[in-house]
């Protein structure tokens, strides 16, 4: 039996890493009238479904395109987020392994 | 009989038609591969041309590097084939680590479409051989990522290597710096313009060369460049060259 999973992977640039967005987003700010903000840094967020046997099978997959597609590890950092896990028969759902 | 040298058409490439034309006036036989073919067709060099491969979609590249003539390009970069990827060929192979660093987003954030001048760093290559004598070499650049990163080990190792084949200068010669400076255009590290893996046998750079190979173009800088290329691939040659030394 397998379930899917809904992942989210965020990309962000490397601490470091010269961020011309984030660095326009924040020059932006002081038009707003807001100060005391910093640190804008602007990445990418990919949502995705995975079927798989278990959540470890279907994270392994995951983790791999976030090295291998989604960022690129010399000049990004990604992290793999959970959002959530259904049997093809139930609306997606937070709890995860739901008997069917 | 002239060398074969294959052009890479991706979905969205748009240098190909001028690339094999620069091919064709070098001497060449142009050979168009499509993206979908896991065979090069017995080529004996191998141009990733400028563009937009897949729209750009996700980064600059990255998805024309899992393409099935990618895996050929590879196998034949990895068998000493000579390899040359201009603007988002030079992206493509970096996306696919057969050059050192990455390409980002331009440091003003802009699409820049204009002429820059590049000095050539390294005269001896299957590259530059016959770039000729004239200095810096003018030529267009038209690209939104290509600001050239790589960590400070890597920089170093590619400096001490002579893996730095091209640098953005000023008008009277000198290095452009990294930030501020409008000889620099997208604020590449060290003002690299253009790398070679540590074998030598792939490069890339961000100007592009044949799109100034005809005084009728505005400029025929690059031509240089086409002829090392078709000449290299023609003789086999991915070692060091003899610059030559002839004036134009």
């Amino acid at each position: 039996m397998t379930t899917e999973y809904r992942f989210a992977v965020n990309v962000l640039p490397k601490p470091g890493i010269l961020d011309p967005q984030g660095r326009a987003v924040e020059g932006s700010l002081p038009h707003l009238g807001i100060e005391g903000v910093a640190g804008v840094r602007v990445g990418r967020r990919v949502e995705l479904t995975v079927a798989a046997v278990d959540e470890a099978a279907a994270r392994a997959i995951v983790e791999r395109l976030a090295g291998e597609l989604l960022s690129n590890p010399l000049i990004e950092v990604s992290g793999v987020e959970l959002l959530g896990a259904t049997s093809s028969t139930s609306a997606l759902s937070p709890t995860v392994g739901a008997p069917r | 009989m002239p060398a074969r040298i294959g052009v890479v058409v991706f979905p969205g490439s748009n240098c190909d038609r001028d690339t094999t034309h620069a091919v064709e006036l070098a001497g060449g036989e142009p050979v168009e591969l499509w993206h979908e073919q896991a065979s090069l067709e017995g080529v004996a060099g191998v141009i990733l041309p400028g563009g937009f491969a897949y729209g750009d979609y996700l980064r600059a590249g990255v998805i024309a590097r899992f393409s099935p003539v990618m895996r050929a390009v590879a196998a034949f970069a990895a068998d000493g084939g000579l390899v040359l990827g201009i603007c988002n060929g030079f992206q493509v192979l970096a996306e696919a680590g057969l050059v050192p660093g990455a390409l980002l987003r331009n440091r003003g954030l802009r699409f820049l479409g204009r002429d820059v001048r590049i000095a050539v760093e390294q005269p001896d290559t299957p590259f530059t051989h016959l770039a000729g004598p004239r200095r810096p070499l003018r030529m267009p650049i038209a690209h939104g990522e290509g600001c050239y990163f790589a960590d400070d080990a890597t920089l170093d190792a590619l400096e001490a290597s002579g893996g730095v084949l091209f640098r953005y200068v000023r008008a009277d010669g000198s290095v452009a710096g990294e930030t501020d400076d409008p000889a620099n255009p997208n604020g590449s590290l060290r003002a690299i313009a253009g790398v070679r893996n540590a074998a030598g046998n792939v490069a890339g750079l961000m100007p592009h060369p044949e799109r100034a190979s005809e005084a009728l173009l505005g400029s025929d800088d690059g031509f240089g460049l086409v002829r090392s290329f078709v000449e290299s691939a023609a003789v086999g040659a991915t070692a060091e060259r003899t610059p030559e030394v002839a004036t134009r």
